[in-house]
């Protein structure tokens, strides 16, 4: 079986494991609630994994797709930007499906076209890390950004509107 | 309101503690983006709360006072026989769980001790070891735990990720009101100075200047007067506004951030519009420079603080002489209000029970208190036909509506709201029911956590507000969120910012200025943040 036709047939068991693999990076009795409930209002972070994961398999094994895989990584990394993780645990679990999937599949890919098929869904894997990477970084910066937004706002249009402060205009009045 | 459980399905509850194994011994992590400020010495000092020294949550040294456990003690057994609801509470919870997963800080982090049975565990395991006989011989066997500073600090970092938005007393079958918990466990750290700094700034200031952001009397005025040239642009009608006129029938009290910051001004103009509107139909009303705040952070530190900060309302109502008192767009000044204001500072014999001049509806609900909701009074408006709209002004909006946790939980506001948003603009969509009117999910900032150093914090806590509004977003191609509170509008804008850039946040009464129509206008070609309105965009 090619490996394309593997990975279709190990579908269902792969991301099952990478979607536990990614929900033991929280704690235990948070665990239970992120796998038990399916609603995704009630459970944003759970189902997000869930059916991101899902769609980002698809889109690793065969269809490629940039943007599709870039919404799917923002949707995981932006909520995990903001929790309790490392940078590198953040987005580490993207490279993680290398090693799952190279042990889930267990057949020789050391030769041949499987081997070159291999090479090339690995080199998709890494792209996609260091996407999430970038989108991690984003994240934490528009973090930064809206915090100075907010600064902004409460001070300077306080001192405008109070006529504290009169700055020059965009354009010369006409004299 | 929420379903009262049948005493079948009480007695179907399991009573295996879903808690953490072990969790008395994970300390709390004071993270960077998580924790507040300190409150600052002069702040704390300013209105003689307890301890004011500066300090430093990321320090190991908190500075307490040297007798802390014994003014912990005293303060709790003090709270315990003062408030039978606090014991109540600390007694009645079997541990179910079912508060566990309906809080946004829990939804978000996944940090099980935000867990609303695990925040009270904290205080609760306390109150065991020193006033229950079980936990007195147990200990831990009896889930009680000795009082040291290790855990001193986890209750600081916890009640400090809880904005009192009472989402999981709703599923509690017991009725426990967490807020209530948090609220108690908040007056018990501001006995020993432990405050951030976020709300004893805020309380600091609005005790000696009236307002959050201490903004004196003038500069209140130079604001409204501002507003007056803004909304004379965009209408052509120069609103004529009263301050501090005694006589007036009506005192008008709304939260200061209406009047400071973006996009509240908005609202705030659209208050005056209003207010202009009904003046021929006989409106008699006044702002305040000196009730020139609605908010109450005092709530946030203790029930005497707050009654001291809420006493300027009737304080102001007597002075000025009204009858009585109409207040702006709000969350938590409305639970104040609503449900303590009458208790603490009232009866206010000396104003009458809250009549429209337009309508001659009489707002029973307000008999106590003598103060009425904006949305309930424009409501009654709409509903009389007294006032013209045309919604197409907000065509170019697609709106849903956020339920404040306050005005929807707290005062049951879940109608009103609706009604006016259908009669002033023409593209309404709900967000999923389990995250509207009484199941709505907090903004994520509030009870005075909307400082910035805690920001990964709050964007943990709005992400099920959020993902509700990305949901009718994608769905329905909805721009604007609106909403009935001044801290929802001053929050919900960074927290969209992050997870739904797409959508703006307005409150209601701007799109009802924006959709009235005056006698006399001129034709309006922007709304009132100077945006084309939907057919004018070549006007520009």
């Amino acid at each position: 079986m090619s490996l394309n036709g593997l990975l279709l047939d190990k579908r269902s068991s792969i991301i099952k494991k990478w979607r536990d693999l990614v929900i033991s990076t929280y704690p235990i009795d948070t665990q239970r609630f992120l796998k038990r409930e399916k609603d995704r209002f009630s459970n944003p972070v759970g189902q997000t994994i869930a059916e991101d994961l899902e769609i980002l398999y698809d889109q690793l094994i065969k269809d490629n797709d940039i943007d599709q895989i870039s919404r799917s990584l923002d949707n995981i990394v932006r909520i995990r930007a903001v929790q309790d993780f490392k940078p590198s645990a953040a987005v580490g679990f993207v490279l993680a499906l290398k090693r799952l999937i190279r042990k889930e599949i267990g057949v020789d890919t050391g030769q041949g076209e499987t081997k070159d098929d291999m090479e090339a869904l690995e080199e998709r894997i890494e792209a996609a890390a260091l996407l999430a990477f970038d989108i991690y970084a984003g994240c934490k910066k528009k973090l930064y950004e809206l915090r100075v937004i907010e600064a902004t706002n409460q001070v300077s249009s306080l001192l405008e509107r109070a006529n504290l402060k009169v700055e020059i205009p965009e354009f010369d009045p006409v004299l | 309101m929420a379903d009262t459980p049948k005493p079948e399905e009480l007695s179907k509850i399991d009573h295996a503690p879903p808690l953490m194994e072990g969790w008395m011994d994970v300390p709390a992590e004071i993270r960077p983006g998580i924790y507040c400020y300190g409150g600052k010495a002069k702040n704390v000092a300013a209105v003689g709360m307890p301890n004011p020294r500066d300090w430093n949550p990321a320090d190991d040294d908190w500075k307490l006072p040297e007798n802390w456990e014994q003014i912990i003690d005293e303060g709790m057994r003090d709270r315990l026989d003062k408030y039978r609801s606090f014991k109540l509470f600390m007694d009645i919870c079997v541990r179910c769980g079912a508060c566990a997963d309906k809080c946004h800080f829990f939804i978000g982090s996944g940090d099980p001790k935000n867990m609303p049975v695990m925040r009270a565990e904290l205080l609760r395991s306390v109150y065991r070891k020193k006033f229950t006989a079980a936990g007195k011989i147990l200990g831990k066997i009896a889930g009680a735990r000795k009082l040291t500073e290790e855990v001193l600090k986890e209750w600081w970092t916890y009640l400090y990720q809880c904005t009192e938005c009472r989402r999981c007393s709703l599923f509690c079958p017991y009725g426990i009101d967490m807020a209530e918990i948090t609220i108690m466990g908040r007056e018990l750290t501001n006995l020993l100075g432990l405050n951030i700094d976020w709300i004893a700034g805020p309380v600091a200031n609005c005790n000696r200047t009236g307002n959050h952001l201490g903004i004196q009397p003038h500069a209140y005025k130079d604001m409204i007067d501002f507003f007056v040239d803004e909304i004379e642009e965009v209408s052509g009608i120069r609103v004529e506004p009263d301050l501090n006129r005694k006589g007036a029938e009506i005192l008008f009290v709304t939260p200061s951030g209406d009047v400071f910051a973006d996009p509240g001004t908005y609202t705030a103009m659209g208050y005056l519009m209003l207010f202009h509107y009904l003046k021929a139909q006989g409106l008699d009303i006044t702002w305040s420079t000196y009730a020139s705040e609605g908010g109450n952070f005092g709530f946030f530190t203790s029930h005497e603080m707050a009654k001291r900060l809420n006493a300027k309302m009737y304080a102001e109502a007597k002075r000025l002489g009204v009858k009585w008192i109409l207040g702006g767009e709000c969350g938590h000044m409305w639970r104040v209000v609503h449900q303590y204001m009458n208790t603490w500072n009232g009866p206010a014999d000396f104003l009458e029970e809250p009549v429209s001049p337009i309508t001659g509806t009489k707002f029973e609900t307000a008999t106590g208190t003598k103060m009425v909701h904006i949305i309930e009074f424009t409501a009654d408006l709409i509903r009389n036909n007294r006032l013209k709209l045309d919604p197409s002004r907000n065509d170019n909006l697609i709106v849903t509506y956020h339920d404040s946790c306050n005005t929807s939980r707290g005062m049951g506001f879940l109608e009103e709201p609706r009604y006016v948003i259908k009669n002033v603009c023409n593209n309404f969509y709900e967000m999923p029911p389990n995250t509207i009117r009484e199941q709505t999910f907090c903004c994520g900032s509030g009870s005075g956590l909307n400082a910035g150093e805690d920001m990964e914090l709050r964007m943990r806590g709005g992400l099920p507000r959020a993902n509700a509004v990305k949901h009718v977003h994608e769905k329905y191609g909805v721009n604007m969120l609106s909403c009935i509170c001044a801290l929802d509008r001053a929050v919900l804008p960074t927290s969209l910012g992050y997870w739904v850039p797409e959508v703006a946040v307005t409150g209601v009464h701007e799109m009802v200025a924006n959709a009235l129509v005056f006698d006399g206008e001129k034709e309006r070609t922007t709304n009132l943040r100077g945006e084309p309105l939907p057919g004018m965009e070549d006007e520009e």
